[in-house]
């Protein structure tokens, strides 16, 4: 709802800059797709749509899957994927498509124990266990064993799933089949998968409703965004990662992750289990969908955004609960935009 | 001007006017174009919803209903457990929503109460069905569950063999959701139970005091049989009302596709599926979901006939007696 509602403010806000603006050259670049940086986009496309005359940039929160619909049916100048595109979908575009990556995020796994303990420690073979229901209690000697400092209950753990298809499954999925052979071989990744059949196991929409759904629920475990985490002030476990060192979100981990990615030329990348020693495992990039071939003037302006985007708009992402692109990827992405004509 | 009394030679009533013909064809044109829009837009609605579903029906086959999987990989689709969750939920609030809203009805319309104080307590309860329904899935989530909580897990603790509080309650699931589902269903059944009793004739009551009954006896014997058939279509109206109600169920019944008669357990409805799944939906995908739209529709439109048949069928039956 109330995402809904800066939709709707954001659209207000767009309708006035253009009102006030109609005399000077009108140009609106249209732009639709993942929900997930819909918050941070916002703020960037308000903010270069009020420096730069006679441009203003509207962008609909639809969720990847339409984006990348709406770029394919050429309704829009632009779109956001979390998912970035497969080759199928890239080939339907004959346009050309240039993908690249503006933000990234990190996946947490939110926690709701009795007596509010901080700092639970979930070791790589057994968060995977508790998404596919194999480990059922807290109480579980696996769990006790790697928080010597934390007293479990006897309580069944409820897991707390996104209920609509969605890119940060695909992102936490992939992760997960990275990590357990049998997780791959149960559930797979996919931005809906077929979770294991369980009364534990129950399904809520959005991060919102995932994140209400597991601070009202004791025993509840789930994965949102980082970002809901911190405005929520949810408990957070710290993840083992492919080094065995426990981390954190938030912190430099994140950043670390990406910074391995060895970007092809595509720039489609994931960082299934970064491999840096203080990297936190389940991080991702997520993109904005270009055409290659345009009107000039859009295509002009929309490399402006881009580097607005890349240079400005960087230095507010992690106030925002994202994660900033490591400088060589910046570079990297600067200049696979030249290819927007 | 108006003249009272009439001159010989002119008659009283007179060939309609120009202006009055044209009004009135005017207006029967209107309605009829009224009515026959609603009828196109209907068929439309399936026409159109049917054609993009086609390419699943072709695929899926009868099959669609009685599959339990839901695997977009795997592009096979069952909708078994949300036709399940649908009634099951829907049945279970329609007891509960209708029990309460036509002792609601029969409490407001049977003198119990002020005529002013009635009308107040008759707009309150109007007033929940102006709440929206992503509140109601809200207090659900806040309020509800954790209030059910306690009592439901001491249910399944002691009284766990029975089957339906087989699995404990650990958040959303049928209980939160029937519950809050009841509540909503409940202005509509209240509503028109009111007015279904408040249209008995006031000469039927007397006479039934005059035989010298009760008030309860003329309550439960005389007055809500003579209403029944307005009760009955409320009962409907509210059981429509339930089967597709979407925001609400999709915060709290636990979207998880499995069958269970616990009440406890997380289930999965039809509406609740589509407003999951719609937004991001492949091709493939979509033409699933258009599959299962039509089956809601279908189901929706069963439940009606159904209603009305079982109104034709005791109204002929209290004709008779």
């Amino acid at each position: 709802m109330k995402r809904n509602l800066t939709i709707v403010m954001a659209a207000m806000v767009a309708l006035a800059t253009q009102m006030s603006q109609a005399s000077a050259a009108d140009l609106r670049l249209v732009g639709s797709g993942a929900s997930f940086p819909f918050p941070i986009y916002s703020t960037w496309f308000k903010a270069f749509s009020k420096q730069t005359n006679g441009v203003t940039v509207d962008y609909q929160a639809k969720g990847s899957g339409a984006g990348i619909q709406d770029l394919i049916n050429n309704t829009v100048d632009f779109a956001a994927s979390d998912a970035a595109m497969t080759p199928e979908q890239i080939a339907k575009v004959d346009k050309g498509v240039v993908l690249l990556p503006m933000t990234a995020g990190e996946i947490v796994l939110a926690y709701n124990l009795p007596g509010q303990p901080t700092g639970l420690k979930l070791p790589r073979d057994v968060y995977p266990d508790i998404f596919l229901g194999k480990i059922t209690r807290w109480n579980d000697p696996r769990i006790a064993a790697a928080n010597p400092g934390i007293t479990f209950p006897d309580l069944p753990i409820t897991v707390v799933r996104r209920s609509d298809s969605s890119g940060t499954n695909f992102v936490f999925t992939k992760h997960l089949s990275a990590i357990s052979p049998a997780f791959k071989e149960q559930v797979g990744f996919g931005t809906t998968v077929n979770w294991p059949s369980s009364d534990k196991i129950v399904a809520a929409p959005k991060n919102d409703g995932v994140t209400a759904t597991i601070k009202q629920t004791p025993g509840a475990i789930g994965y949102i965004e980082w970002g809901y985490a911190k405005l929520t002030k949810a408990n957070v476990a710290l993840l083992q990662n492919k080094s065995g060192k426990y981390v954190a979100a938030g912190g430099e981990g994140g950043a670390l992750a990406l910074a391995s990615a060895d970007f092809p030329t595509d720039l489609i990348v994931w960082v299934d289990d970064p491999t840096d020693p203080g990297a936190y495992p389940i991080a991702s990039f997520t993109w904005q969908l270009f055409y290659q071939k345009q009107d000039p003037q859009k295509a002009d302006y929309l490399r402006k955004l881009v580097d607005y985007q890349l240079t400005e708009g960087q230095k507010i992402a992690d106030s925002m609960g994202y994660i900033p692109l490591p400088p060589s990827v910046v570079e990297k992405v600067k200049a696979a935009s030249a290819k927007i004509q | 001007m108006v003249s009272f009394v009439l001159s010989d030679t002119k008659s009283a009533s007179q060939p309609p006017s120009a202006a009055a013909y044209f009004v009135d064809r005017a207006f029967f044109l209107a309605a009829a174009a009224g009515a026959f829009a609603i009828i196109a837009l209907v068929a439309y609605i399936i026409w159109e919803i049917g054609g993009q579903a086609l390419p699943a029906i072709s695929k899926n086959g009868a099959a669609f209903l009685v599959d339990t999987r839901w695997d977009v990989q795997g592009h096979s689709f069952g909708i078994l457990p949300q036709i399940w969750g649908t009634l099951y939920s829907s049945l279970l609030a329609l007891l509960i929503g209708g029990f309460i809203g036509i002792t609601i009805a029969i409490f407001l319309t049977q003198d119990f109460l002020p005529p002013q104080i009635a009308i107040a307590f008759r707009t309150l309860i109007e007033m929940l069905a102006a709440i929206p329904s992503v509140v109601f899935g809200l207090w659900g989530i806040f309020v509800v569950i954790p209030f059910l909580r306690p009592g439901a897990n001491w249910l399944h603790e002691h009284l766990g063999f029975i089957p339906f509080f087989g699995t404990s309650l650990s958040g959303p699931g049928m209980l939160p959701a029937v519950i809050v589902l009841a509540i909503m269903v409940l202005p509509t059944v209240a509503a028109i139970s009111q007015d279904a009793i408040g249209l008995v004739p006031y000469k039927i009551k007397e006479a039934a005091y005059g035989m010298g009954t009760t008030r309860w006896e003329a309550i439960l014997k005389v007055i809500v049989p003579t209403a029944s058939g307005g009760i009955f279509s409320a009962l409907v109206l509210g059981f429509g009302r339930a089967l597709g109600e979407t925001m609400a169920l999709a915060m709290l019944i636990g979207n998880s596709n499995q069958i269970s008669l616990s009440l406890f357990s997380p289930a999965n409805t039809l509406a609740s599926l589509l407003a999951s799944n719609f937004p991001e939906a492949a091709a493939v995908e979509r033409q699933a979901l258009m599959y299962a739209a039509l089956v809601l529709l279908a189901i929706t439109l069963i439940v009606n006939v159904i209603g009305t048949m079982i109104l034709v069928w005791t109204s002929r039956k209290m004709a008779k007696a």
